[in-house]
């Protein structure tokens, strides 16, 4: 492909960042101001409501945990998927994409084997403001976890092909953002008791 | 087709290693019964586990300095948020105001407007 023929978002970099990690960074930025507020309104709240700590005591930390070793695994993935892009290896890139796919498919099977034994003990969103947030927070975190998971795969199929390979970095960065917002949610949720 | 690469690849599995020893540190620190063990093992940890991962798995670091600005301003406005609503949600009353009970202001009648007679 020749130069003048290159997709925009791969050459134009007025700030000095190619324009696709450019867009990548503003998502971010928008997405701590949704996760932000909504952990601020949460910590308040917590500390207004001392009996929650009662509510929180049926979370199951070990799943919790679980899927925090899940979250930092599946980053570790992004990241080597990142460095085989940088040495133009698209397939080994492709591969740890699908393994990074892996782990959010593992963390959400996780995720929706709590919510079941949480929902069967009676613990449902209406439950309760603690129960509202959990639900919110956790939910609004998976939805975020699997939109990355199918953008991954689609990103990991050209790949392979060695095609686009400066998205590897992108989504790699949106991942690890949603691994830093569930760094927070462990211990908000699981742990604070 | 690809950028160049404008990062140097430190040894992401020994990080990884860190971070899962963090983990465990914050796990462990959570079956304590003294509450500054627990909040310094859930909440200290969490916020060096954030900034290695920020560091290392996302080169902030490296990238362009405003983009640290960028994100720090968010930061920013949820504190804000915080210091303007909290009190709100924290407090009961304050110097010339207090917040009705919640049942109170639900039961039938109260808070309606007066009927003309």
């Amino acid at each position: 492909m020749s130069a003048s023929a290159k997709p925009i978002a791969n050459t134009r970099s007025v700030t000095g960042i190619p324009t696709a990690r450019l867009i990548t960074w503003w998502v971010i930025a928008s997405e701590i101001v949704i996760f932000g507020g909504l952990l601020a309104s949460y910590i308040m709240h917590r500390i207004a409501h001392p009996e929650w700590a009662e509510s929180a005591s049926h979370t199951l930390t070990w799943a919790g945990a679980v899927n925090t070793f899940v979250l930092l695994t599946s980053s570790l993935c992004a990241v080597l998927a990142h460095k085989a892009a940088d040495a133009h290896d698209g397939p080994k890139a492709a591969k740890l994409l699908r393994l990074t796919s892996l782990g959010g498919l593992i963390f959400l099977c996780i995720k929706g084997y709590e919510w079941t034994l949480d929902i069967r003990e009676g613990f449902v969103i209406s439950s309760g403001g603690f129960w509202s947030f959990y639900y919110t927070l956790a939910g609004l975190h998976g939805l975020h976890v699997l939109a990355g998971m199918i953008i991954m795969l689609v990103v990991a199929a050209d790949a392979a092909k060695n095609e686009e390979l400066q998205r590897v970095e992108c989504i790699g960065l949106y991942w690890h953002f949603v691994d830093i917002v569930w760094i927070f949610l462990f211990p908000l949720l699981y742990i604070a008791r | 087709m690809t950028t160049e690469a404008h990062v140097q690849h430190p040894n992401y599995v020994k990080i990884w290693a860190i971070l899962v020893g963090l983990l465990i540190v914050s796990v462990l620190g959570s079956m304590s019964h003294i509450r500054e063990v627990v909040l310094i093992a859930a909440f200290g940890v969490a916020l060096v586990k954030a900034y290695l991962v920020a560091k290392n798995f996302m080169h902030v670091n490296v990238e362009k300095r405003w983009v640290s600005y960028l994100l720090i301003i968010c930061l920013l406005f949820i504190a804000i948020l915080f210091a303007g609503v909290a009190p709100d949600v924290m407090k009961h009353g304050g110097l010339h105001w207090t917040k009705n009970p919640v049942d109170q202001s639900a039961q039938p009648g109260v808070g309606a407007a007066p009927k003309n007679e």
